[in-house]
């Protein structure tokens, strides 16, 4: 499905703009303009509130980024289990900083704040599945199941 | 009184959360039955005598909220239950909703006949995917079987915004807005999602109400502290030895939640602080620990409820950048509409980060003091309101510890 098409088909649902960026994200990664133009005609309010929503919640990116998002979550119980550790073995093994995608395009690499599994800090989560008790030694076979 | 006793997660690992019919033979079900055989005056008038009190934070009397709303002039009213769980330490809902979901269904649907609801909505975390999927086929099963009546029920995602655990953040949230919160008065029962009366309960609220039912309204009542009865679901982190949950009576101490329960601090070391309620909860140290988890108990002692999240810190943990970190996190929570909170959580993550770096000056402790008073007062929502706590609480009990970063 087009992202037109996918945009339609949450039409009748009320304040269903959010779930249709969600739907339209699962393709294509982020969120482009003329996605965010075409949600604003299909639910019927201006452009800048269309944006406005987009840029308001963190799942949401208005810029492009790689394919599978990778989450490391830096709340306080995580912080204190050493994700820290974990954020630079993810670094070391992308070759990128936080905040960045890799060349390829194949990952976004991100914080997260907590995703609600404490019991297994550290925690991190690739396109929204969770991955518990990570360190440094369990990163690579990861990222193997992605590339 | 320091054993677990399961109320709303009395079918946790009993049955098969995708077979409604699990849930059935379980006894599933026959509550909404009961609770639809009575008034609906009478029905609020049970929930109001159990004195269930909201288990997402506020602590609200829920029959009491739901009188308001049942009192409401209006041929359209919504049902909404808050499944954001943003609160960092907490997935008391998760396991509810991952291994029960048809206790929320149902608690859910005993709510919407007693204020005269036909459209009910569960804001679910977008953080939590498979639960949806859970509740989707949940509610897929429950309306094949006619549980629900006339009773309707979707699930709508968030989208990554911890305010939107606010419950005027998440009726804009469900209504396709930025997740900002709104003045209130007037509040949700009265005038909430697209300006229909609407009940806002949390998971743990809802799930609660078969077994009140069930059993009547007193039996639940006799349970725990009297000003806040039941049971409450706390999730233990950080450095405990169970980093798991437990569903405790709310007279347990938070001594026993923390040594019997939890089996204390791993590797022979020392406690030093432990923060209750979530990420804006107080830090609090050893001389408090015989309190009892109830929310009066709590808020009596300076410190929170909440979520039921047990955040335990030892004796070798920094705890002024434990601190920092949760300046940054609300920071970056801030939905920005009101000026104390967008202003007032930078300001604090900064201060925050130059003590922590070494930075920072001792006329910077009195200034955080003052700026957290301010923020209690003016911000618009419970976040900013909260924000400050963990800073103030630690500044207060641990000052050595700032002194040492500073000095």
């Amino acid at each position: 499905m087009d992202y037109k098409e996918i945009i339609a088909s949450y039409a009748d649902k009320p304040g269903g703009i959010i779930e249709a960026f969600h739907a339209v994200q699962s393709q294509l990664s982020y969120l482009p303009r003329e996605v965010i133009a075409e949600a604003a005609q299909v639910f019927k309010i201006p452009v800048s509130e269309a944006y406005g929503v987009a840029s308001f919640y963190s799942m949401f990116s208005i810029e492009a980024r790689g394919k599978n998002i990778i989450r490391i979550c830096e709340s306080a119980p995580c912080h204190v289990a050493g994700a820290a550790e974990v954020v630079q073995a993810l670094e070391r093994e992308l070759g990128i900083f936080m905040g960045e995608s890799t060349a390829d395009g194949l990952f976004a690499l991100e914080f997260t704040e907590c995703v609600g599994q404490c019991q297994s800090t550290p925690v991190i989560t690739v396109n929204g599945e969770p991955y518990l008790d990570v360190n440094a030694a369990t990163i690579p076979q990861i990222l193997a199941k992605y590339r | 009184m320091a054993e677990e006793m399961r109320i709303v997660l009395r079918n946790y690992g009993k049955i098969d959360p995708l077979k409604i019919e699990d849930y059935i033979a379980q006894g599933g079900y026959k509550a909404l039955e009961k609770a639809r055989s009575m008034s609906q005056q009478d029905l609020i008038a049970e929930v109001k005598i159990s004195n269930l009190r909201g288990r997402g934070g506020a602590g609200f009397n829920c029959g009491q909220k739901w009188s308001f709303a049942y009192g409401a002039k209006s041929d359209v009213k919504y049902v909404v239950c808050n499944a954001d769980e943003g609160e960092p330490g907490t997935y008391k809902d998760r396991l509810i909703m991952e291994n029960d979901p048809q206790a929320l269904l149902e608690g859910m649907s005993i709510c919407a006949y007693a204020i005269g609801a036909k459209q009910g909505y569960i804001y679910c975390r977008g953080e939590y995917p498979q639960v949806i999927d859970i509740l989707d086929k949940a509610i897929e099963q429950a309306t094949a079987k006619g549980v629900l009546g006339d009773f309707n029920i979707e699930v709508r995602s968030g989208a990554g915004a911890y305010v939107c655990g606010e419950e005027t953040a998440l009726i804009e949230s469900i209504e396709g807005s930025r997740g900002e919160p709104r003045f209130k008065p007037p509040y949700p029962p009265s005038q909430g999602l697209w300006g229909k009366p609407t009940i806002v309960n949390n998971v743990e609220t809802f799930a609660n109400l078969p077994a009140i039912l069930e059993n009547g309204a007193d039996w639940y009542a006799s349970i725990g502290v009297a000003s806040y009865p039941g049971t409450k679901v706390f999730t233990l982190t950080g450095d405990i030895n169970n980093r798991t949950f437990f569903e405790v009576p709310t007279n347990t101490t938070i001594r026993e939640l923390i040594y019997k329960f939890g089996g204390g601090i791993p590797a022979g070391k020392k406690f030093k602080a432990v923060q209750i309620g979530g990420t804006s909860g107080a830090f609090i140290p050893e001389s408090q620990l015989d309190t009892p988890v109830a929310f009066d108990n709590m808020s009596a002692i300076g410190a929170t409820l909440g979520s039921g999240a047990v955040f335990v810190l030892d004796e070798t943990r920094d705890i002024v950048d434990v601190a920092a970190r949760i300046a940054g996190f609300f920071e970056h929570e801030s939905c920005g509409k009101c000026a104390p909170c967008r202003e007032g959580t930078a300001r604090i993550a900064e201060i925050m980060e130059n003590i922590n770096d070494g930075f920072g000056d001792l006329s910077d402790l009195a200034l955080l003091k003052k700026l957290g008073r301010v923020m209690s007062v003016s911000c618009l929502c419970g976040l900013g309101q909260a924000a400050p706590a963990p800073v103030i609480t630690t500044i207060e009990h641990f000052l050595a510890d700032y002194q040492a970063k500073i000095l």
